[in-house]
């Protein structure tokens, strides 16, 4: 099981490699670097805010970009073009080919988002002329984004199990919005009655909470992320895209495949 | 112990918006095949061949029926170690290499990385391919394609391999090597189940074959077999030239090489004949059913249903 699993994940992270899915690594640069022009004309403390603000905006929008546009596909492709069936034939068990998908996404974004903080702390470093202590918690933010794929990438494949990729993207995508604004959902469950409180309510908490993720701002004005924080994201984030993935399984499990 | 057992296999699709309606793909489909043996599985486009194979393979859930690979039931994670598949026209992932994709496939089949290094060249080499290097697929030939299908299929050493239309879109060139590829297998004692709608390369290969039409069976067994159950002619041979005049209304054609007269007659009229020639006091040298062709059995079980062959 170890083994196929290794190797489907192994072929999804190649895949995305050789298809040049890393390139953005080439856009990202090139906006930390349009940044520069725009410190010239600001304050030495506003230089740092718009950079950390600009770079983990950056890390978080490619990340979401491809964990959609590359997980839409991941199942529909392999259909289309019938490579499903070889893999089908061989001791592969469905789930170990969804489950081996998403590790594979996640690999790939993963490698992505080291690459990209590597950048970041580089052009941190030179823009303020040294790192603080502080500046710790930006990792903090940056494993929050990484939380943000694991439960999109979920979602991605949840609908790629059965819906056509343009319609997967949209879904995911919607989801991605709602889930920003999960908190004020909440909120305005709070302040609402009857049905309205309660469908309010039911969509805050089954739509995934991105906005308990986003802690950019907080970290961009040098606040404490809590190990309590840190520990309960991560719980939330395993636990949901552990149930979406199960969800995507089971679908995938009773698919005709044609 | 039969290599593949099909039992009453079922599938209908739900058609329409409402997916109420549904539209038999297979009817009833009960076969069995050989170890060893080279199984040609023949019918028209949409008769049920790929629906069947996609069965055996796990990527489809039949209506009903049942079927054994090697014993086992064929969903049985353990069979699918024992069996290789070339789907129709497929697509190989094109960011690989040859090495690298049938490294993948023989991973998830279960061989260990040692296995793997040792069985990757030689597969390679098998199916002609010893000499691509690590050119992506996505540089490769249709034909060369098909190959590394093929390859894909073997890598694992199975003990018996499906293929669906192996020989479909390739050029006569094509078509030669992977029909030898295909003899190789069955030289090394595999069990092979190819579907196809292209009678020489069935009448060559196969021990034998079944016609599948609308989902039905119309007919299986030995190729030479099949072919004789729509034979509708016989030759006979006389000597006594001389008779000719008084037989001429029951031939079909003739042919006179001295005092030797070599004639083609309906099987209906061929009593007639002999009772004629015994007449005329020829001399009567054979007589011979001629044979049909495959294609003449595939056309006569697959036209029409009140022509159905037993």
């Amino acid at each position: 099981m170890t083994s196929r699993l290794y190797a489907i994940t192994l072929n999804t992270f190649r895949e995305a490699v050789r298809d040049r899915v890393l390139y953005n690594l080439i856009l990202f640069v090139l906006v930390l670097v349009g940044c520069a022009p725009l410190f010239g004309q600001i304050s030495i403390g506003l230089e740092r805010l718009i950079l950390i603000n600009v770079g983990l905006s950056s890390i978080s929008f490619f990340g979401v970009i491809i964990a959609i546009f590359v997980g839409i596909g991941l199942v529909a492709k392999e259909i289309d073009k019938k490579t499903l069936y070889t893999i089908l034939s061989r001791p592969v068990r469905r789930w170990e080919f969804i489950v081996g998908k998403y590790f594979g996404l996640m690999m790939t974004l993963v490698v992505n988002t080291i690459l990209m903080t590597v950048g970041f702390y580089i052009a941190l470093l030179v823009t303020a002329h040294g790192l603080k202590r502080t500046d710790a918690n930006l990792l903090a933010a940056i494993y929050f984004i990484i939380l943000q794929f694991v439960m999109i990438v979920a979602l991605t494949l949840l609908f790629s199990s059965f819906s056509t990729p343009i319609f997967s993207a949209i879904f995911a995508f919607a989801l991605f919005v709602i889930g920003t604004f999960a908190e004020d959902l909440k909120n305005f469950a709070a302040i609402s009655e009857g049905m309205v409180k309660w469908l309010a309510m039911g969509t805050a908490y089954i739509v995934p909470n991105f906005a308990s993720l986003n802690v950019i701002s907080m970290a961009a004005h040098d606040g404490a992320i809590t190990t309590g924080l840190i520990f309960s994201n991560t719980l939330y984030a395993l636990l949901y895209s552990a149930a979406v993935t199960a969800g995507a399984v089971l679908i995938f499990e009773r698919r005709n495949l044609k | 112990m039969h290599a593949i057992e099909i039992k009453e296999l079922t599938k209908a699709y739900a058609v329409g918006f409402w997916k109420k309606q549904l539209r038999p793909a297979l009817q009833g489909l009960s076969l069995t095949v050989e170890r060893g043996e080279t199984f040609g599985f023949l019918g028209p486009n949409g008769a049920g061949k790929t629906t069947t194979l996609k069965i055996l393979m796990g990527i489809m859930n039949p209506s009903s029926g049942s079927a054994t690979i090697l014993g086992k039931d064929f969903q049985d994670q353990e069979i699918k170690a024992k069996i290789g598949f070339l789907p129709e026209q497929p697509y190989f992932y094109d960011y690989l290499s040859a090495p690298e994709l049938l490294d993948y496939y023989a991973q998830l089949s279960g061989m260990s990385a040692g296995d793997r290094a040792k069985r990757v060249g030689p597969t390679l080499e098998q199916v002609g391919l010893g000499s691509v290097g690590n050119k992506h697929l996505r540089k490769f030939s249709k034909g060369m394609l098909q190959r590394v299908g093929i390859a894909q299929a073997i890598i694992h050493d199975p003990e018996v391999v499906f293929l669906d239309e192996p020989m479909s879109g390739l050029d006569p060139l094509g078509r030669r090597e992977v029909r030898e590829l295909i003899q190789g297998l069955k030289d090394q004692g595999k069990t092979i189940f190819f579907s196809t709608h292209i009678l020489t390369d069935a009448e060559a290969l196969c021990d034998r074959v079944a016609v599948i039409h609308k989902g039905e069976l119309r007919g299986i067994g030995a190729v030479d077999d099949l072919r004789s159950r729509i034979a509708e002619n016989s030759e006979v041979i006389w000597e006594g030239a001389n008779a000719l005049s008084a037989v001429n209304g029951f031939l079909i054609e003739s042919h006179v090489t001295g005092a030797t007269v070599r004639g083609v007659v309906r099987n209906a009229d061929l009593d007639g004949l002999l009772e004629k020639l015994r007449q005329q006091r020829a001399h009567l040298v054979s007589v011979t059913p001629l044979q049909g062709t495959l294609e003449d059995y595939f056309l006569a079980t697959t036209t029409e249903k009140e022509a159905i062959i037993p």
